[in-house]
């Protein structure tokens, strides 16, 4: 042992208290917020999309005119004429009034299949990623079948098969989007679960579902939850697929999607206000993408 | 060897040894595609035995592939073994009978080696430190209390620490949290597994005393994984010698630094970097790369790289064999074994290099 001794004299004797500056310890979700606060792009598209939200929900209060309320003599006014400043559809509806009462089916049809994809993906996604081995191959193989079939077929041939309606094209967008979130699930679990963390906190005697709930969760709900967020622009521009063809909302009700298609044949006599629904779909799916771009990076903390 | 002290825990007294491996083996199954049979079987541990004596720290050396990580993790029941029985203090874990293997985890701990993986990035260390106690009941606040007073034993200033992440801390301090994870379960065995080859050679040593430290504060036993001879002279009473999968050579740290007599561990040791440039490597200890552990060789699996292999060592696997008993020494090679039919078998190895 001398030798060895010597080879390794006791560089740092009893370590004293770290004498190093305390610095005041800033946690994964702060640091993203401050990595948040410097992005104007991401702030800008956040806020828009509160608007849009915040204008769906409070839409009595904040148009006093009614969606659906026709006008012979008023049909397809221009921007700007008075008493209908964004102008009027094809049967004198108020522009202003549907686009906004519109934007409540829209982000519906937008959210809900995202949120119920999420729950359903996610959780088969984490359970596959988790468990490997048989379950993973059973789950992930049923999963690929869905990928045989383009999303947007896909879409119009669930709904077609159960009809048309809200629910029923919600059901089909769910299903159209559970695939797409299991798959990221899985793979992100699948990196997770090989991580030492996850082999010491089973070392320690947890169970499954306390490693899953304490250490796996943490670390992969961030990316599910951004590749969701960039799925909401899909599934509004799928749903509005659905209505233009007749599969989503049916007349009369405001819903952007459909409003594009019942303005198409105006489009040459007033084409601003026929692009007008197009626009709304267009702004909210960008700001979509955007703030989903700007989340990733944001989350994207080397650690 | 500092006297093992009395353990409340302790159950089979101090004869007993606190851990005791037969025949440990894990076959790794290659497959090549969803429908195809095993396309290879890796050897990884192929039915390995020592024991683990109280209060002592067992070395386990051996080239990268040989299976030392694979032993720790077949040990924690990170993997399952394929065969081979582990009794911990006399009791058989894993059986109807005997330990639960929660209950074992209780009691063995293991450190990783990288000191970054194994902490979870989304955590403050207190939480990672107080997870093990809280799996195991502890209620919240007792189970931060220990992780605070751990984090003080393993030299971090709780007020300074309990609330970083672990992207706050150097590699040193995660590794220092790491040890204190380990042992906030209070566990009776750590195993180490390259706990301290990430880290710098001065931190590194400021880790080795550390764990020199808390063996004694806390009463520990050791299984030291390592690839650097050097540290595990340091550290080990006893020291194993692993090659692809087998076990080669077993004693004493004295019996194998000094007196190896096992052809790899002699290489292995000449290799060995020396502060003496009296002593420095005048020629090359080994030749070749490891074989694949997929299609071992027959016989001993050291013979492809033996300079002293012949006939016999092809056809019959060398046994473990007693070398010495009062250095616990025992070696698997047929120029140890008397009758063997190796020609060096009866002059000894030490005589068979000198000619």
């Amino acid at each position: 042992m001398a030798d060895a001794a010597a080879n390794f004299v006791r560089i740092a004797e009893p370590l004293g208290p770290a004498t190093e500056l305390s610095v005041k310890s800033r946690s994964y979700w702060s640091s993203v917020l401050g990595k948040l606060r410097r992005d104007p792009v991401t702030l800008t598209c956040a806020g828009i999309l509160v608007l849009i939200f915040l204008s769906a929900i409070f839409a009595p209060l904040i148009i006093p005119a009614d969606p659906y309320k026709t006008s012979m003599i008023r049909r397809l006014q221009a921007v700007g004429s008075p008493g209908n400043l964004l102008g009027t559809d094809e049967l004198g509806r108020d522009m202003i009034a549907r686009l906004i009462y519109g934007g409540r089916l829209s982000l519906l049809m937008g959210t809900l299949p995202v949120i119920n994809a999420l729950l359903i993906g996610g959780l088969l996604g984490v359970t596959a990623g988790f468990l490997g081995g048989r379950v993973n191959m059973l789950i992930m193989r049923t999963i690929d079948v869905f990928y045989a079939f383009p999303s947007v077929l896909l879409a119009i041939a669930i709904s077609g098969a159960l009809g048309a309606g809200l629910m029923n094209s919600i059901v089909a967008l769910t299903i159209v989007f559970i695939p797409p979130v299991a798959r990221v699930s899985e793979a992100v679990t699948t990196s997770v679960r090989g991580l030492d963390f996850v082999e010491a906190a089973r070392a320690s005697g947890a169970r499954s579902w306390t490693i899953i709930r304490v250490h796996i969760l943490g670390n992969v709900l961030g990316p599910i939850f951004i590749y969701a967020t960039g799925l909401i622009s899909v599934s509004i521009i799928l749903a509005s697929g659905l209505s233009f063809l007749g599969l989503g909302v049916k007349p009369p009700e405001p819903e952007w999607g459909l409003m594009l298609n019942t303005l198409r044949q105006s489009i040459w006599v007033n084409p601003v206000v026929a692009a007008l629904p197009g626009t709304m779909i267009f702004l909210t799916s960008i700001c979509f993408n955007l703030m989903s771009d700007g989340l990733r990076s944001a989350m994207d903390v080397k650690l | 060897m500092s006297p093992p002290p009395l353990d409340p825990r302790d159950r089979g007294g101090k004869a007993q040894p606190l851990l005791a491996v037969t025949g440990l083996k894990k076959y790794f199954h290659l497959k090549s595609g969803l429908l195809s049979s095993a396309a290879g079987v890796v050897q990884s541990v192929d039915g390995i035995s020592f024991t683990v004596r109280k209060g002592e720290t067992l070395g386990i050396v051996g080239e990268s592939g040989c299976g030392k990580s694979t032993t720790a993790r077949l040990l924690m029941r990170l993997i399952d073994p394929d065969a081979g029985e582990v009794i911990f203090d006399g009791e058989t874990i894993g059986t109807h009978d005997g330990m639960s293997i929660r209950e074992m985890r209780r009691n063995m701990q293991m450190v990783f080696q990288d000191s970054y993986a194994s902490l979870n990035p989304r955590l403050p260390i207190e939480e990672s430190i107080a997870f093990g106690p809280r799996v195991h009941g502890i209620p919240r606040a007792a189970a931060r209390e220990r992780a605070r007073s751990l984090l003080e034993q393993v030299g971090l200033d709780p007020n300074l620490y309990v609330r970083r992440y672990p992207h706050e801390l150097s590699g040193g301090q995660r590794q220092r949290v790491n040890i204190a994870r380990a042992l906030a379960l209070e566990p009776r065995l750590v195993i180490m597994d390259e706990a301290v080859s990430a880290l710098d050679k001065s931190v590194e040593a400021q880790v080795l005393n550390l764990l020199m430290d808390l063996k004694t504060n806390f009463g520990l036993t050791y299984i030291f994984i390592s690839h650097d001879l050097n540290v595990v002279q340091y550290m080990s009473d006893r020291v194993l010698v692993m090659y692809l999968g087998k076990l080669v050579e077993i004693g004493t740290v004295e019996a194998i630094y000094n007196r190896p007599r096992h052809p790899y561990t002699r290489a292995l040791l000449s290799a060995m970097p020396s502060m003496d440039p009296a002593r420095r490597t005048t020629q090359p200890p080994l030749t070749g790369d490891p074989p694949n552990p997929i299609n071992p060789p027959s016989g001993c699996r050291f013979r492809t790289r033996c300079a002293f292999a012949e006939e016999v060592c092809a056809r019959a696997e060398p046994k473990l064999v007693e070398s010495d008993e009062a250095t616990l020494h025992h070696v698997a090679c047929h120029m140890a074994i008397p009758g063997s039919g190796h020609s060096a078998a009866t002059r000894g190895i030490a005589e068979a290099a000198a000619s």
